[in-house]
């Protein structure tokens, strides 16, 4: 009980005093997953909308694994990066580990299916007749899709946000591959799990609560604009 | 058109933040320097040694002392990430690290002899100890560690609930320790004690601090080394104290490394070799003999030229000699 009260208390002086180390771990939590999620919604939202778009052989197959991908296990892919960009293993000479760089090359492709597949759930709840109208006005694939894509940007807003919160929580694999460094690699989850190891159990609570708070001002952020949204709607 | 605002809004945000964190960079060499605060480094861009150590050494906060010294000094950025030793070793193996500062003579030798390594030296020591719940239920106090653990097995074996080992399990340094101890009692640990354990003997698979938890939790018996212990009992309502502490396996010596340059052409070497003479040099082991004199009442690491000699067994390591930056042939 007195680690929780403890922990609490030393939380709100950290923050308060605006603690540098404390606000360096934030904000390199921040960066490396809002530089994850970007760059995997610029892969993962056009490859979405293209297997919605398209028919082809095998669709439901691409589409059911990519479900089953959000549920990728994120030490499988600490350990798939960490070979992939180990000195001795295929990208060796790119130098990533143990640097950020691959902290973020994990998470993209963690985040990825994510971020495709609620592109493509997204999509899928749009009224069908308005592909085909789409398409009866002789537009062209890109523009088919980037119209569709627009009309369901909130619900793909929903699955980049989603994919944010998965990266900036997770610690399996930005352990594995970043090295949990100090002024270098180290992010709050995985500062949260050496504290602990260290016994410094005030700390990472107080870390512990920085997390949630920016968890949850992404959510109440995205939940704002979402009824923001259908509000505007109504009045049309 | 409107509906476009919100998202472009989102996108903005998203992108001011990147640029609001920018200063810490990305891993790039120029970058990432900014995001040290806590330091004020004169002119130029620090160099880098990476290190790659146990838990059990960094979890006493020595490395990250040593860290911000080092800085200020030698303008030497020390990026040291602790994994456990297996870990530890296997990045020295593949060439992701600069040097390797670890505490498991069997592996350490190992690594040696295949050729990973050069100019292993010893920097510090202390002692490995068995701890317990303070009311002793084995009544191993007093015993030489192999006849305290062969008691525990024992008493365990023959159904004794109030006896518990709990075992790091997971090939680092104190794992390894442990093993030696079994070994040293005449007894086959894969056979008879990890491979048939009974419900006595469990294995946590995890750090030190994790592992010191566990056996707090459960009033059981762990192996432990006296830094992390001391660093962890003062943190902590840890209800454990020192049973046994005394006995020539339980001695924990640390020693470094530098990865062999004719593997990885492209680590610090010369930093690796400036920062081995700075541990060994009586600067390094003042700083390593002082540490936690203050906060513990004793200092957690024993320098190692506190000994007349440290070549004798059961330290068995150089310890004195400077090394120099080895050379690669060229073929």
């Amino acid at each position: 009980m007195d680690d929780i009260i403890n922990g609490v208390t030393e939380a709100i002086h950290l923050i308060i005093t605006m603690d540098p180390e404390v606000m360096e771990i934030a904000q390199r939590s921040l960066t490396v997953s809002s530089e994850a999620t970007l760059i995997a919604a610029l892969i993962a939202i056009p490859l979405g909308a293209a297997i919605y778009y398209f028919t082809f052989r095998g669709k439901r197959v691409v589409i059911g694994t990519i479900q089953t991908l959000y549920a990728l296990p994120t030490v499988l892919v600490g350990l798939l990066v960490y070979l992939l960009v180990s000195n001795s293993g295929p990208l060796g000479g790119l130098r990533f580990l143990y640097t950020t760089n691959a902290m973020v090359l994990a998470q993209v492709l963690l985040v990825i299916p994510i971020i495709a597949g609620l592109t493509i759930a997204g999509l899928s709840s749009l009224d069908k007749e308005m592909k085909y109208t789409i398409q009866s006005l002789n537009a062209n694939a890109v523009q088919a899709i980037i119209t569709l894509c627009r009309e369901a940007k909130f619900a793909i807003l929903s699955g980049v946000m989603l994919a944010f919160g998965r990266a900036i929580a997770e610690v399996g694999a930005v352990m594995m591959v970043g090295g949990n460094i100090r002024h270098f690699t180290r992010t709050l989850t995985t500062a949260i799990s050496l504290n602990t190891s260290m016994g410094e159990f005030a700390t990472s609570i107080a870390l512990g609560i920085i997390l949630l708070s920016i968890a949850l001002i992404v959510n109440f952020a995205m939940n704002i604009i979402q009824n923001w949204h259908s509000g505007g709607q109504k009045d049309v | 058109m409107k509906k476009l605002l919100p998202v472009f809004g989102m996108v903005l945000l998203l992108v001011a933040v990147i640029f609001a964190a920018g200063c810490v960079g990305t891993g790039d060499d120029s970058g990432n320097q900014t995001a040290t605060p806590t330091t004020s480094v004169p002119t130029a861009t620090p160099d880098q040694l990476k290190i790659a150590t146990t838990t059990s050494l960094y979890d006493t906060g020595l490395l990250d002392s040593v860290q911000d010294y080092y800085l200020d000094t030698y303008n030497v950025d020390l990026l040291i990430t602790s994994q456990g030793t297996g870990k530890a070793i296997q990045s020295a193996k593949n060439g992701d690290v600069d040097v390797l500062l670890v505490h498991a003579p069997a592996q350490e030798a190992e690594f040696m002899d295949s050729g990973y390594g050069v100019n292993h030296r010893g920097v510090a020591y202390n002692y490995f100890v068995i701890v317990g719940p303070e009311s002793d239920p084995a009544g191993i106090k007093n015993m030489t560690p192999e006849e305290g653990l062969t008691t525990l097995k024992n008493l365990g074996e023959a159904g004794d609930e109030s006896i518990i080992f709990v075992s790091r399990g997971d090939n680092s340094g104190t794992h390894s320790a442990e093993k030696a101890i079994w070994a040293a009692a005449g007894l086959n640990y894969t056979a008879e004690v990890s491979g048939n354990p009974g419900s006595w003997y469990v294995e946590t698979g995890s750090g030190m601090g994790d592992t010191l938890t566990v056996a707090g939790q459960k009033q059981a018996y762990t192996l432990t080394d006296e830094a992390t212990f001391l660093t962890y009992k003062k943190n902590n309502n840890l209800q454990l104290v020192p049973i046994i502490d005394e006995g020539e396996t339980l001695l924990n010596r640390y020693t470094i490394i530098t990865i062999n340059p004719e593997k990885f052409p492209n680590t610090n070497v010369v930093a690796a070799t400036d920062f081995t003479n700075w541990l060994i040099s009586a600067d390094g082991q003042k700083f390593i003999g002082d540490y936690g004199k203050e906060v513990y009442g004793k200092s957690l690491f024993s320098p190692m030229v506190t000994l007349a000699d440290s070549t004798l067994p059961p330290f068995n390591i150089d310890s004195t000699t400077a090394v120099t930056v080895p050379t690669v042939a060229t073929a």
